[in-house]
């Protein structure tokens, strides 16, 4: 489906965490035309680029909802809209995750930030498992509407206020070695995706990992969001992010 | 019946808007939001004689009113172009102009020649980028070398021959003149301006890079002063760009003395943008009671 400029109406925003929002967006043609693991380029006031955000969840083929952090003067702007105010989203973007079939095995590694785009994938198999690490459980968050699609989640922190303290890689590895799975699905910082593609290569599980890079165009034209990957013919190049992207094949990335 | 057409060197555009090379991909991207045709005609990005994978990421970072950018010409190469990207460009009824850097003298020659062989509409000799270690800006900041890489392309070219100017110097006006001398049939004018940033935390510069090219409005007095001067020292058509966002930019461009301008970094925010100032334009003559776009090229009003 082809990308669209739209302009919809914010419905619904929370804090979730410090500097953490939530926010869910009417928009009909982009629910009916966003695949999970595609992203949203949001126009953020006058500043020229727009930010790439990842879509969270769809909902009753009118909401979208995304989750951003405030990081810089874009996303600080962005943090300030008001239910009823309208953004000008440049969307749905990239190539998503493959979903297989609902009674598949799917496991879910996510790390901070990284865990939001996640759940639309999440909430389509019938019995997920959702590793998802924290910096301390002030950051946790989410944890509900994973469960509620009927996930079996456990939590690590960086320092123990919640749940496993440690990486929640070593969760991931401790699982393997009793379970197996049909995929694993993982967003977060790079050096936990690239952990997690080692686990992944090491059990010989499919493996799709979700890569972020600063972003022009959004659409493919600008070539500047670059990430090394492997061609078909095992030598190396630069794809693009926001168009053979965001989603790759964790056997593609050149980690 | 207001009239948009404009010619550069003997190639009639239907409306004075063109997309700048390196921020429309080979036109396929913005084909899937309205017919490409609609453009006065569509640069193509960057080309090399072999593909080149350009530079590590981070490439891009935004500034006040601007965008840094350090790319470094990545593209699959000049013979992957005219087989793979310029039939669907041709088929769709684009105006084609292919921009092409090199390293060497030879390189250009050899670029040159290929794309005389192919259904391309100009060429835009880019001695301006400033994002390669070798070739690209080298060419373009010294008299001399303008002249003479201007001439001997201009001898292996069949098409008509745009040169891209850099800003990055010292006389613009010397530079162009040179230009014009070598033979080139057209200008265009600014590519982008080094610049830098630097992350006050990590104390590492945001570009990979270190160093690029800066982009968009806060460029645009520069653009604007670049092409007035050029305008008052040559005879040659212009193509204006730098900070062009919508028909306003547009018609400060063309008074300026530009017959056509490029849209680039504009298209990063609105993908519609150099639709939407082909349509201002149109608005603008009417209102002024203009007939012909021609009749506002380089007519500023100098105090």
């Amino acid at each position: 489906m082809n990308p669209i400029v739209a302009l919809c109406p914010v419905i619904e925003k929370k804090t979730v965490a410090q500097g953490i929002f939530d926010i869910k967006i009417n928009s009909p043609e982009l629910a009916k035309n966003s695949h999970p693991g595609q992203f949203l380029h949001v126009k953020c006031g006058n500043y020229i680029l727009r930010r790439p955000i990842s879509i969270c969840d769809i909902n009753c083929d009118s909401i979208v909802r995304f989750l951003f952090d405030v990081r810089g003067d874009g996303t600080e702007w962005l943090s300030t809209v008001k239910i009823g105010d309208t953004l000008d989203i440049l969307g749905p973007l990239g190539k998503g995750f493959e979903i297989l079939p609902s009674d598949k095995r799917a496991i879910f590694v996510g790390g901070g930030i990284g865990i939001y785009p996640l759940l639309a994938t999440c909430k389509t198999y019938k019995a997920p498992t959702v590793f998802l690490g924290f910096r301390n459980k002030s950051y946790i968050t989410l944890i509900d509407d994973f469960v509620n699609y009927g996930a079996i989640v456990d939590i690590a922190t960086d320092d123990g206020s919640t749940g496993y303290h440690g990486l929640v890689t070593n969760l991931l590895e401790e699982h393997l070695k009793t379970s197996t799975s049909d995929m694993i699905y993982t967003c977060g910082p790079k050096l936990m995706m690239k952990k997690v593609a080692e686990i992944a290569r090491e059990y010989n599980i499919r493996c799709q990992v979700s890569m972020e890079e600063r972003m022009g165009c959004g659409v493919g034209a600008c070539l500047v969001c670059a990430c090394r990957t492997y061609k078909k013919d095992g030598s190396e190049t630069h794809s693009f992010v926001c168009k053979d992207g965001p989603i790759y094949e964790s056997e593609e990335v050149v980690w | 019946m207001i009239n948009l057409g404009v010619n550069i060197a003997g190639v009639k555009l239907k409306n004075p808007v063109i997309t700048a090379s390196g921020t429309y991909g080979f036109g396929k991207e913005y084909s899937n939001f309205y017919d490409i045709s609609k453009l006065g005609a569509i640069c193509v990005k960057g080309l090399t004689l072999s593909e080149r994978l350009g530079n590590p990421p981070p490439r891009i970072a935004e500034t006040p009113s601007g965008v840094l950018n350090s790319v470094g010409l990545q593209n699959p190469g000049v013979d992957w172009f005219v087989r793979e990207e310029l039939p669907m460009l041709k088929d769709k009824g684009c105006v084609v102009i292919a921009n092409i850097a090199g390293n060497t003298i030879e390189e250009y020659i050899r670029m040159a020649e290929k794309i005389s062989e192919s259904d391309t509409d100009l060429v835009e000799l880019n001695i301006s980028c400033p994002n390669v270690k070798e070739g690209g800006v080298a060419f373009g900041v010294n008299c001399d070398s303008v002249h003479q890489i201007t001439s001997v392309v201009k001898k292996n070219c069949r098409q008509p021959l745009i040169v891209k100017l850099s800003p990055n110097v010292t006389d613009i006006v010397a530079i162009a003149q040179s230009a014009e001398q070598g033979g080139a049939d057209a200008l265009s004018l600014i590519n982008t301006l080094l610049g830098m940033r630097i992350d006050i935390n990590s104390r590492k510069p945001i570009l990979a890079n270190n160093v690029g090219g800066l982009s968009g409005p806060a460029v645009k007095p520069i653009a604007i002063r670049m092409v007035w001067q050029v305008r008052n020292s040559t005879k040659l058509p212009i193509i204006g760009m730098g900070g062009i966002s919508d028909w306003r930019d547009a018609v400060e461009m063309i008074l300026a003395g530009a017959t056509a301008v490029a849209v680039g970094t504009a298209l990063f925010n609105n993908p519609y943008a150099p639709l939407e100032i082909i349509e201002g334009l149109e608005r603008y003559l009417i209102n002024k009671g203009i007939n012909d776009i021609s009749q506002i090229i380089g007519k500023v009003v100098p105090n």
